[in-house]
């Protein structure tokens, strides 16, 4: 009687084993993914800049600073970024400059009619918001998923299976506080999101 | 994102999986029912008669049943092409204007937030503004909006209403509604055929009919009467089913849609709109009803709760949604606020 009690358990300890060690690599697996499509749109904003660049030059003279900063960030962007994924925290701050600098020229070309009626600035302005919009959901989705695994790993009784399934804390995408736009500047404690 | 939140989609997606498939097998059932009570009748009624007379092979139920199985898997694969089709949309290949070219923008920003391939995107000609999403499953997915809902929404309030849709997709609404929506359709194609059947068949033989009733039990005229019923009832039955599976997707896909945005007082204003603008959407019929973010036949039965609600409406009470949405807005607001100080 008492041996069948035991096997039972053992079957019900191995059926949970498995299920936390693939529970566990499914959500490894979906964070890679979730960080590979930053990683996707971070390279279509660093396509999109020099085209935006290119359609407001001729009208902003006298703005060459902003468009200079703006340049600056993104050259800095695409440098970190071929270091690869493994220089998160860095890229993540070279890429909330860009954030910054590019606000930044939207605000200036806001100040300009002239510069909105002529051409398709709207347009621009429409990509650009998008551009932005997804960097920021994909960032959302990255740090969703990687706080689910982060939590699942460190709880009880996930953490004992944490070892076996190779599983490391990963880092999260720093959010930048929207207060300290004028001054590029990473913001260390992490917000909790709802 | 909490751990309950993943699994609560894990759940949803399962528990829409089951229901489409027992949703297939009750259609090819019914069928049978409808096919094999007939031949049985009729066997019944024709046991006192001569053997060459009398009904032997059940091709009637033989038939119905195939005929079922043909029918569940042609509206399972077919599905979303008739429903798109049934609702005249177009659908989004090159941006022609702004206001489309910001709408392929929102969707693709809501499939990052979602983590969804982006669906395919449709448009259709009503002026009233609404939404749907449809789809077998994440990779064959469709949104369609109004045009409408193009010119009478911002920017954010459109985001919103997309990640409502895509939120349906994700937790596989999608499946099991528009498979809802091919069947009601083929059950109301297939009444009218009956009808038409039923009228020809029976002035027909009328005559012999009466005479041979006296023969049947009392059990076998209650037998004939649930027969006759059940093809009276069917379109109503599958009618109802569509009704009663939306309300509560409908507040989980609000709050999905929270969840991609992070904006939830975005999709309370844009229901608002929707909600005010009373006029009902002409191009979408009955049949595809439930699927839409509104109720799209502009009945007052979504405005308050109850049984006659309960049982007949497709959706929630709007001041319910936007009520929730409002609540999650400021929770969130009030957060934010305790971040910063």
């Amino acid at each position: 009687m008492s041996s069948w009690i035991l096997l039972i358990l053992v079957v019900v300890v191995a059926l949970w084993l498995v299920g936390a060690y693939n529970g566990l690599v499914s959500l490894k697996n979906q964070t890679v993914n979730a960080f590979k499509q930053i990683d996707v749109q971070l390279k279509r904003r660093h396509d999109l800049v020099p085209n935006l660049v290119n359609a407001v030059r001729g009208a902003m003279e006298f703005e060459k600073g902003t468009l200079e900063a703006v340049i600056q960030a993104r050259n800095q962007a695409v440098k970190v970024n071929a270091a690869g994924p493994d220089a998160v925290k860095q890229i993540s701050q070279a890429e909330n400059a860009l954030s910054a600098a590019l606000s930044r020229l939207m605000v200036v070309v806001e100040q300009y009619p002239q510069l909105k009626a002529t051409g398709n600035i709207g347009q621009l302005q429409e990509e650009l918001t998008s551009t932005e919009n997804k960097v920021a959901f994909a960032r959302q989705l990255y740090n969703d998923t990687a706080t689910l695994y982060n939590t699942r790993q460190q709880q009880f009784p996930t953490s004992l299976v944490a070892g076996l399934a190779h599983a490391q804390p990963a880092t999260l995408w720093e959010v930048e506080d929207r207060t300290d736009r004028d001054v590029p500047q990473v913001d260390l404690s992490m917000k909790p999101k709802s | 994102m909490t751990d309950e939140t993943s699994l609560n989609l894990f759940q949803q997606q399962e528990t829409n999986r089951r229901r489409t498939f027992w949703l297939l097998c009750g259609f090819v059932l019914f069928m049978g029912w409808l096919g094999f009570g007939g031949d049985y009748i009729y066997a019944l009624s024709t046991a006192h008669a001569p053997a060459p007379e009398q009904h032997h092979v059940w091709w009637f139920g033989i038939v119905m049943l195939a005929l079922g199985a043909m029918l569940a898997g042609y509206a399972y694969r077919t599905g979303p092409d008739k429903v798109l089709w049934a609702t005249g949309a177009a659908e989004v290949l090159d941006p022609v204007d702004d206001k489309q070219r910001q709408l392929v923008n929102v969707v693709e920003e809501m499939a990052i937030a979602a983590g969804v391939p982006r669906p395919r995107i449709w448009i259709v000609p009503d002026s009233d503004p609404n939404a749907f999403a449809t789809g077998t499953d994440p990779t064959h997915a469709h949104v369609a909006v109004t045009q409408g809902l193009l010119d009478l929404c911002t920017r954010d309030e459109l985001q919103a209403v997309i990640g409502h849709e895509l939120g349906h997709i994700k937790n596989l609404d999608v499946r099991l509604m528009t498979t809802l929506a091919a069947l009601v359709g083929a059950v109301l194609l297939m009444r009218d055929g009956a009808s038409r059947l039923f009228l020809f068949g029976g002035s027909g033989s009328s005559g012999g009919s009466s005479r041979k009733k006296s023969d049947l039990g009392p059990l076998v005229l209650v037998l004939v009467v649930v027969w006759v019923l059940s093809w009276i009832l069917a379109p109503i039955i599958t009618q109802l089913l569509a009704l009663a599976v939306s309300r509560t997707r409908e507040y989980q896909a609000d709050a999905m849609s929270a969840q991609f945005t992070r904006n939830p007082l975005a999709l309370a204003s844009a229901l608002q709109k929707i909600e005010a603008a009373d006029a009902p959407t002409t191009h979408i019929k009955g049949g595809t009803a439930h699927m839409c973010i509104a109720d799209p036949l502009g009945r007052h039965l979504t405005t308050r709760e109850g049984l006659v609600a309960d049982v007949l409406a497709t959706h929630p009470p709007m001041a319910k949604r936007v009520a929730i949405l409002r609540g999650m807005g400021y929770a969130q607001l009030k957060q934010a606020g305790g971040a910063a100080s």
